[in-house]
């Protein structure tokens, strides 16, 4: 998987939103990229931006919200010059997306079936029996028991786990190359939650799609991801595989999480955490954004952002600590 | 410290079922049955952990316990510090309600629904105040707001603010403020950290933890978090579609799981170990079926790998000392 080819490639996005309280970057300078047949993570807290990302991958950001600079290249085209009526093609068919809240993503007031034939008709063509046979197929793919019943069932009628479950199965009828996914399993219980990962794992196997895996959690990523990617105030402060970020991690931020975890050694102990809370978007501080909840805070931290720096690896952090060749200054 | 075990509530074999309504008429057609007979003890200074997937019935006990709603069977009782003992079942009577009241108080999950968006910090922490008429004097009301807040962590000066200008970490902060003012001897929390971010859900803990420790409260701790349930509670109860499968004390819980249902829950919690992944080892299929149609026997037996004959007649009961467990492996 180490040299497979990029599939999608991010360069500086930066994306600002106009609100009340002030300019709010919601997305400041970020790059990464997704590689072929890969599950891609990415963490942060509420408000990082990492959902923002994804919609403007996908080209469904708020008008509110001004993308700055950057561009999101798909097969040599910027995804952010491509004309919307191009895009629909796009969409959906190529790139799918799954939400958090398998209620809410799904229109209640038609069946499972009328909204698989809906996509099976724009992007394939399909006629309604031949869009019937291919969505219970795939439905029985991502193990839904009597699909031919569920096919006909308004979602109201179906449990959390079942709705996610068809939500992926929607997502793979057109064989999108790239499944983003955002939080697909936080509103689900941890045993439907072992399950619909398990699912996606396999699905993976099958049909070989590049994952853009957002969460908090970082258990669930150290369950799914290829490589590991963590946001913090819209910017990406570290970037490697999963084995090097949960075995090594580098940002005191990421070092943070990482503790966070209630082991169980830690009963009747002091459970270590970070200070402070997550700054709203409107007043991120200056310098590296995690300066005022850092316990290594220097003067420079305060006043300048911090570049990424390679510490080998592709372990890629941002962060003053490392700037002297990927040694941690001893000098505090 | 010497301890002096004093009860502060029992509940026995609580049972509450909702009716659910249909037709013209609203005619009642059937039952949500969430809770059936369970057993619970709180004493004196001691967290018990309550642990289940959603819909299995912990929310609806933790309301009970607060008398928020009526059991629908079974009988709750609450002591007071005396150690006299009232029948609470019921409609709370006139001599008890006001004690009943200060001593048991409850943290929501979600802190940006919990707080009244209209009432500033100072108010919404005043309300118990006023209603118990606790203080005469407006002065030492101020000081004691403010000697609240400062203790779980917030300024003094936010007493003018809004909740709407507070994080969700602040908001629960609150939210603890509010729950503490009248010195109660239990807090229920249900769920108090997971709307919170990770980052912040350890402060939180923390501050619960520092509270218990200072005050001398119980908790009944609510939650889905196997994690957090193990690292506040002294005792675990495992409830599973509205019946309690599984109680022990944590550490034991945690080393020796009995119930299939508890294992499985503990091997789907992910590893944290990109390098010994686990979540494809988990056995487990299907999801929790509906409290409206619940399964003859053991309410797990249509998940459970273990399954024997007397699975689907029987349901098992909770035996054990200090370990219980309710399965038919184990008769």
């Amino acid at each position: 998987m180490k040299n497979s080819k990029n599939i999608l490639e991010i360069n500086n996005l930066k994306i600002y939103f106009k609100t009340f309280e002030g300019i709010s970057k919601a997305v400041d300078n970020i790059s990464f990229v997704l590689k072929e047949k890969e599950t891609l993570g990415l963490v942060g807290e509420s408000g990082c931006g990492k959902t923002v990302t994804n919609l403007a991958i996908m080209k469904l950001l708020n008008p509110k919200a001004t993308i700055l600079s950057g561009e999101i290249l798909y097969q040599d085209k910027n995804i952010l010059e491509i004309e919307e009526e191009d895009f629909k093609k796009v969409r959906g068919k190529e790139i799918g997306m799954i939400f958090q809240e398998p209620m809410s993503s799904f229109d209640p007031l038609y069946t499972i079936g009328e909204q698989m034939y809906e996509v099976c008709k724009t992007h394939l063509k399909l006629s309604k029996t031949e869009s019937r046979d291919k969505g219970i197929d795939m439905m029985r793919r991502v193990g839904i028991p009597e699909p031919e019943k569920r096919y006909e069932q308004y979602p109201h009628e179906m449990s959390g786990g079942m709705l996610q479950r068809a939500m992926i199965a929607l997502n793979l009828l057109t064989n999108p190359r790239i499944l983003i996914a955002d939080e697909p399993t936080t509103a689900l219980d941890v045993t439907v939650q072992a399950q619909v990962l398990n699912l996606m794992k396999s699905i993976q196997e099958e049909f070989g799609n590049s994952i853009i895996f957002i969460t908090h959690d970082l258990g669930v990523i150290s369950e799914m991801a290829d490589r590991v990617h963590v946001m913090y105030a819209g910017k990406l402060v570290e970037k490697g595989t999963t084995e090097e970020i949960f075995k090594e991690p580098k940002h005191p931020y990421t070092k943070g999480l990482m503790e966070s975890k209630i082991r169980r050694e830690y009963k009747s102990k002091t459970l270590p955490y970070i200070p402070g809370t997550v700054p709203s978007p409107q007043h991120f501080p200056d310098g590296c954004r995690f300066n005022p909840r850092c316990s290594f805070v220097r003067n420079i931290c305060k006043e300048e952002e911090p570049h990424e720096i390679n510490i080998g690896n592709d372990h890629l952090v941002s962060c003053w600590l490392y700037v002297n060749g990927g040694n941690k200054l001893e000098d505090n | 410290m010497e301890v002096i075990n004093l009860k502060i509530i029992k509940a026995k074999n609580i049972k509450k079922y909702f009716p659910i309504r249909g037709g013209v008429f609203l005619k009642v057609t059937g039952y949500v049955k969430a809770l059936e007979s369970i057993n619970i003890e709180i004493n004196d200074f001691e967290s018990i952990g309550i642990v289940g997937e959603s819909g299995c019935g912990k929310t609806t006990l933790g309301r009970i316990i607060t008398k928020i709603y009526d059991p629908t069977e079974g009988s709750l009782y609450f002591y007071d510090e005396k150690g006299n003992e009232y029948d609470v079942t019921n409609k709370l009577d006139k001599s008890i309600k006001s004690t009943f009241r200060k001593s048991i108080q409850m943290i929501f999950q979600n802190p940006y629904d919990s707080l009244d968006p209209r009432l500033t910090v100072g108010e919404i922490i005043k309300e118990p105040l006023q209603i118990h008429r606790v203080f005469k004097n407006k002065k030492e009301e101020i000081d004691y707001i403010n000697e609240l807040l400062e203790r779980v962590g917030l300024s003094a000066t936010y007493t003018t603010r809004y909740p709407h200008e507070f994080s969700g970490g602040q908001r629960q902060r609150i939210a603890i403020a509010r729950a503490l003012t009248l010195k109660p001897r239990l807090i229920i929390c249900d769920e108090p950290t997971s709307a919170l971010d990770v980052s912040v859900q350890n402060q939180i803990i923390e501050l619960l933890k520092e509270i218990q420790n200072e005050f001398k409260i119980s908790y009944l701790f609510i939650s889905h978090n196997l994690d957090l349930i193990h690292h506040v509670s002294d005792k675990i109860v495992v409830i599973y579609l509205g019946n309690a499968i599984e109680e022990a004390p944590a550490d034991e819980l945690f080393e020796n799981p009995l119930h299939p249902y508890t294992k499985v829950l503990m091997s789907s919690m992910p590893s944290w170990d990109p390098g010994n992944r686990k979540l494809d080892k988990v056995l487990v299929t299907g999801e929790p079926p509906s409290p409206i149609n619940p399964p003859l026997g053991c309410p797990f037996h249509p998940r459970c790998t273990y399954k024997i004959d007397a699975c689907d007649k029987i349901q098992p009961e909770l035996l054990g000392a200090e370990h219980k467990v309710a399965c038919h492996l184990y008769d």
